[in-house]
């Protein structure tokens, strides 16, 4: 029993060691055969790379045991339950909520309040209330990202179709949209979904795919994540025409 | 200690991370599904287990990943590296070969590790019924990554306009998904918004920050940044079009028989 755990756990060790190789080999070429340098502070990078490796291994245990099945769950306690409301405030909330406390964003929203600041488009007094609204705006734009997925996966519609059609409004803010805020507003686009929103949303999405007739898990269920990081682009730029 | 105090403060910023979710969930399952989750026991095991997973990856790559990636971007970067195996003047873009070399690489490297992506291709393959490889989509995300990087880096040595680029990736990606059988097209879209998480931020910030140090004429704050946007639309072309030559594939295959 103890025998076949350990061997059990020594597998899932290798395969995530495996995972990590190429950074492992890339590094090492760089350092030794590029650069030629030693590596500084061997040992704390051994014992590091050990924990990434156990890390890896514990995460990819518990997505498929925790955070995939609540996530499949929940789409069919909520299409059980057949109430469009609390359906689509679920998944608001989970959108807003994941993403106002999100450390990428409040660290990328006060860089754009120092830019902002810096370049004369704010006094200084006003750059917290510029980046907290800039956060606000990012939040409730994740927000109505899922719910309009969710209402997406209900209703059938292509994925593409909303998503085409969001390119086209972001190219035509970028022309209006003032420069200092554009750079900001596609960076904003990439922060918004966290390691453990990731696999929520997407068992939330395949999980409604699978039990509303009619859809198809792979052709309806994906594409939340695509629009949580379509929307923040748009509302950053939106917001920026506002202030400035 | 210094390690026990780090381990403590990195798993509070994932409790923290996690705490909204949990109460959110909660809620509903309480006040308005009104059943417990089935399993409950196996399921709270289970987050946990991510809790500490991430916990665990956080801190190794902090330890090891990022101060090393981060020297290396600037040693990469730096004049007299670059002169050393260049005769020419560091305005030239032939002369950072080894920086576009290294962001292919790294961009590859990291994002085969990216935890996020390796949680959305196990539920394509999932979905797909096994015809969409785990390792697969990885490595074509990866491979697209590689791809953003190495156009990113050099549009930073070149100082050509961001959006101009970026706009003729979502055209590119926009014909691909008029051409392409319609199943994939989802997938190809969020896996544009999975690449950049926890392991490829850091270092590529570091990569652009120095470049843009470096080359002259160009300014750190205006043309640093952009990489990120970049690894969000290569994936997704990649993808496409790895479904696309799929198509073609299955379609000659049709003709032969």
């Amino acid at each position: 029993m103890i025998k076949k755990l350990v061997s059990r756990i020594i597998g899932k060790l290798r395969i995530a060691f495996l995972d990590l190789l190429p950074i492992i080999l890339v590094v090492s070429f760089f350092q030794i055969v590029v650069l030629q340098q030693p590596f500084p502070n061997l040992g704390d990078i051994i014992v590091g790379l050990g924990f990434v490796v156990l890390g890896l291994m514990l995460f990819v245990e518990g997505l498929e045991i925790g955070l995939f099945p609540i996530g499949e769950n929940l789409s069919y306690a909520l299409a059980h339950k057949g109430s469009l409301f609390w359906l689509l405030s679920f998944a608001f909330l989970l959108g807003f909520s994941t993403t106002i406390a999100e450390p990428a964003l409040i660290a990328v929203a006060k860089e754009a309040a120092e830019i902002a600041v810096a370049s004369d488009l704010l006094k200084p007094e006003s750059g917290p209330g510029y980046a907290l609204g800039l956060r606000l705006s990012v939040a409730v734009s994740v927000g109505l990202a899922i719910l309009i997925g969710i209402w997406r996966i209900i209703k059938g519609w292509p994925v593409y179709y909303i998503i085409i059609g969001g390119y086209v409004i972001v190219i035509i803010m970028t022309l209006f949209a003032p420069e200092e805020i554009i750079g900001i507003a596609y960076d904003a686009g990439g922060v918004t979904t966290s390691t453990i929103t990731v696999p929520l949303v997407t068992a939330l999405g395949v999980g409604l795919a699978t039990v509303i007739e009619g859809r198809k898990p792979l052709t309806d269920g994906f594409g939340l994540i695509a629009l949580a990081s379509l929307l923040p682009m748009m509302f950053v730029m939106g917001y920026g025409m506002l202030i400035f | 200690m210094d390690m026990l105090g780090e381990l403590g403060i990195t798993f509070l910023y994932t409790i923290r991370d996690l705490a909204p979710i949990v109460i959110l969930i909660s809620a509903f399952h309480i006040f308005i599904i009104k059943e417990s989750i089935p399993n409950f026991k196996k399921v709270i095991f289970g987050v946990v287990l991510v809790v500490f997973g991430l916990t665990f990856f956080l801190i190794g790559l902090e330890k090891a990943l990022f101060p090393l990636g981060e020297l290396m971007a600037k040693q990469l970067a730096k004049p007299e590296f670059i002169l050393s195996g260049y005769s020419g003047s560091l305005s030239d873009w032939q002369a950072y070969y080894w920086v576009y070399i290294f962001a292919a690489l790294i961009g590859f490297s990291t994002t085969i590790a990216e935890p996020s992506l390796y949680a959305v291709a196990v539920k394509a393959n999932e979905v797909s019924g096994g015809t969409i490889g785990t390792l697969y989509l990885r490595v074509v995300v990866a491979i697209g990554v590689a791809l953003a990087l190495v156009v990113g880096t050099y549009r930073i040595v070149v100082g050509d306009s961001l959006v101009t680029y970026i706009m003729v990736g979502y055209i590119i990606v926009v014909i691909q998904t008029l051409f392409v059988k319609k199943d994939i097209v989802a997938l190809a879209y969020d896996s544009g918004g999975v690449t950049t998480s926890t392991v490829t931020v850091p270092i590529v910030a570091a990569l652009g920050l120095g470049l843009a140090t470096v080359v002259p004429g160009r300014n750190p704050a205006m043309d640093g940044f952009g990489l990120i946007a970049f690894a969000s639309v290569f994936p997704m072309i990649t993808v496409l079009g790895y479904a696309q030559i799929n198509d073609i594939a299955s379609y000659i295959n049709k003709l032969k028989s």
